[in-house]
């Protein structure tokens, strides 16, 4: 190793360093944005000194020189124009594109260097067939399944299930297809053709492996391929022996994995189970029968907002429909009035409120609440028995203290324990099932009051309430 | 195996784990903020595409590094700039609104 490799090695670690230190800072609302420039400082150091090893090693020739600057700068427009515009409630769809060109580009790199060594494929290391043709499988897998993902978040592919008659038949002969094809590629036969090949078959595969999944499987579906991505980028870094690429897909690999059991375990679900499919609906709130079988109060605008207003301590507690009703403007504005008034407010906010983990946070941030206020399950549930009244909105199983016993679809279901407040108000347009499918029965405690109301409707109906009370 | 990768797989394996312990800290609130900063880190992949294109002396060669180009800028320019802006957004007091 001469003194250039060397110093470029080094370089390269420093780089790496910068992520990890990045993500270290990102445990901290006050100090993550820090995290997040030290991590893109870092990147730009490796992106800088792998041009200076291009121009020093003086082997790109002016036509490869120019694709990549042209897709470059292409990408660079599209990626910057995107996250510009983008609204923080598409905020799900776009983090799923933007893994789906990683995946993408993680793919390419496998085939780009297989195409570059297209006359002597025969003798490949080990090493490299084998991360080769990994990196094709769960890169092309990843491309293709991160893009229906984003599909469905945004609406354009239906967001139910869509169940493909004997598909898990079509998957296996498609994973049987790309095992025969590896084995082909790795023993020296097949070449490019073998390539092409698995890349077509894990792009297949990808499609019916997401295809089937429910809108509110979602949070656990994008947390899964985004360790996907992180995995074909480590693998891109075995094919090209670039430490950084190891590094830095390793350590996405794991955020993604954490975040995949953290999701599946607040959802109560296996992951197993999940990429079965075939379960939940889209983003329609599902209106069941309504099957309550104790009392029901209803409570009128003006008295859920007398009782806000005289409460000490309010704790609102934010689901998936509010996020589907776009109400974290008025929810917000609603808490900032109670604030006002001298009533301490915060959100309790479940693990899968949202469309991805952590989204409601996002969310109520854009609105301008506060993190302080944000309190995760853990957080907020010791302060449940001292809260006066919970308003809860858009949140069904979460807040099911049948959650507690045991033999039923939310058992052992990791919840908001609400109904330990003094009193309850739930905003909810009807006494539909939620994602469980199962009678909630906060609704028919007699500490719980029901205001049958679209989310931002109700909403705002009780900011006016709050007014005109105190006005 | 060649000892080369034995020293891939070892700072593949290191790398998970520092990757567990570092991100098992970060709080629910900014797990949006963390997957999406996280999705710029794997745009890293752009150096694997530029390293690409020392060897690409080919009309497919020159295809791939054109759309792996493109696939990986847009993954880590746009990546970093979203989670900026999402990041932004948290605030401690409402008073502090920029």
């Amino acid at each position: 190793m001469n003194t250039f490799d060397t110093v470029v090695h080094l370089i390269y670690l420093g780089c790496a360093v910068c992520f990890v230190l990045g993500l270290h800072l990102m445990n901290a609302p006050a100090t993550a944005r820090r995290g997040n420039l030290l991590s893109a400082a870092g990147m730009a150091a490796a992106v800088a000194t792998t041009v200076v090893v291009l121009a020093y090693n003086g082997d790109v020739t002016v036509l490869a020189a120019t694709a990549l600057t042209l897709g470059v700068a292409g990408g660079t427009i599209a990626g910057l124009i995107t996250a510009r515009r983008v609204k923080m409630t598409d905020m799900p769809q776009l983090v799923s594109l933007f893994n789906a060109v990683g995946g993408g580009a993680a793919a390419l790199i496998a085939f780009g260097d297989a195409v570059a060594h297209a006359g002597h494929l025969a003798g490949l290391p080990l090493q490299t067939s084998l991360t080769t043709v990994l990196d094709l499988i769960i890169g092309g897998i990843t491309f293709s399944g991160s893009l229906i993902a984003s599909g469905k978040l945004a609406g354009k592919v239906p967001g139910r299930p869509i169940l493909i008659a004997g598909g898990r038949f079509i998957s296996a002969a498609l994973a049987l297809t790309a095992a025969v094809l590896s084995a082909l590629f790795m023993a020296g036969h097949g070449g490019i053709p073998a390539l092409i090949g698995i890349t077509v078959v894990a792009l297949g595969f990808g499609v019916l492996m997401t295809l089937p999944i429910g809108g509110a499987d979602m949070p656990v579906v994008i947390s899964l391929l985004n360790a996907c991505t992180g995995t074909a980028v480590a693998m891109a870094g075995f094919v090209l022996d670039s430490s950084p690429l190891i590094i830095a897909g390793a350590l996405v690999g794991a955020a993604g994995a954490i975040l995949t059991k953290l999701m599946a375990d607040a959802m109560n679900r296996s992951i197993g189970a999940i990429i079965a499919g075939g379960f939940g609906t889209g983003d329609e709130q599902i209106s069941g029968p309504a099957g309550a079988t104790g009392t029901v109060r209803e409570i009128t605008v003006d008295d859920a907002a007398i009782q806000l207003a005289y409460a000490a301590k309010v704790v609102i507690v934010p689901g998936y429909g509010l996020a589907a009703a776009q109400a974290q403007h008025e929810v917000v504005a609603l808490a900032q009035a109670l604030t006002e008034k001298g009533v301490d407010v915060s959100y309790g906010i479940h693990p899968v409120a949202g469309r991805m983990p952590g989204h409601m946070n996002v969310l109520l941030a854009e609105a301008n609440a506060p993190y302080t206020e944000l309190k995760d399950l853990e957080e907020i549930n010791p302060e449940f028995p001292r809260t006066d009244v919970v308003l809860v909105v858009g949140a069904n199983d979460v807040t099911n203290p049948a959650a507690r016993r045991p033999g039923n679809p939310v058992s052992g279901m990791p919840i908001l324990d609400v109904d330990k407040a003094k009193s309850v108000i739930v905003i909810k347009r009807s006494l539909g099932h939620g994602y469980a499918g199962i009678d909630n029965e906060l609704y028919t405690d007699p500490h719980t009051a029901m205001l049958f109301s679209d989310a931002k409707a109700g909403l705002a109906a009780l900011l006016a309430g709050l007014h005109a009370y105190t006005a | 195996m060649s000892v080369l990768l034995m020293a891939d797989i070892t700072v593949f394996v290191l790398s998970l784990l520092v990757g567990f312990e570092v991100i098992s800290k970060v709080p629910a609130t900014l797990h949006t903020p963390l997957m999406s900063g996280a999705n710029a880190i794997h745009g890293v992949v752009l150096v694997g595409v530029m390293l690409l294109a020392a060897t690409a002396t080919t009309a497919a060669g020159y295809l791939l590094l054109l759309i792996g180009g493109a696939f990986a800028a847009m993954n880590v320019a746009g990546g970093y700039v979203v989670t900026d802006r999402m990041l932004a957004m948290f605030h401690a007091r409402k008073e502090v609104r920029s």
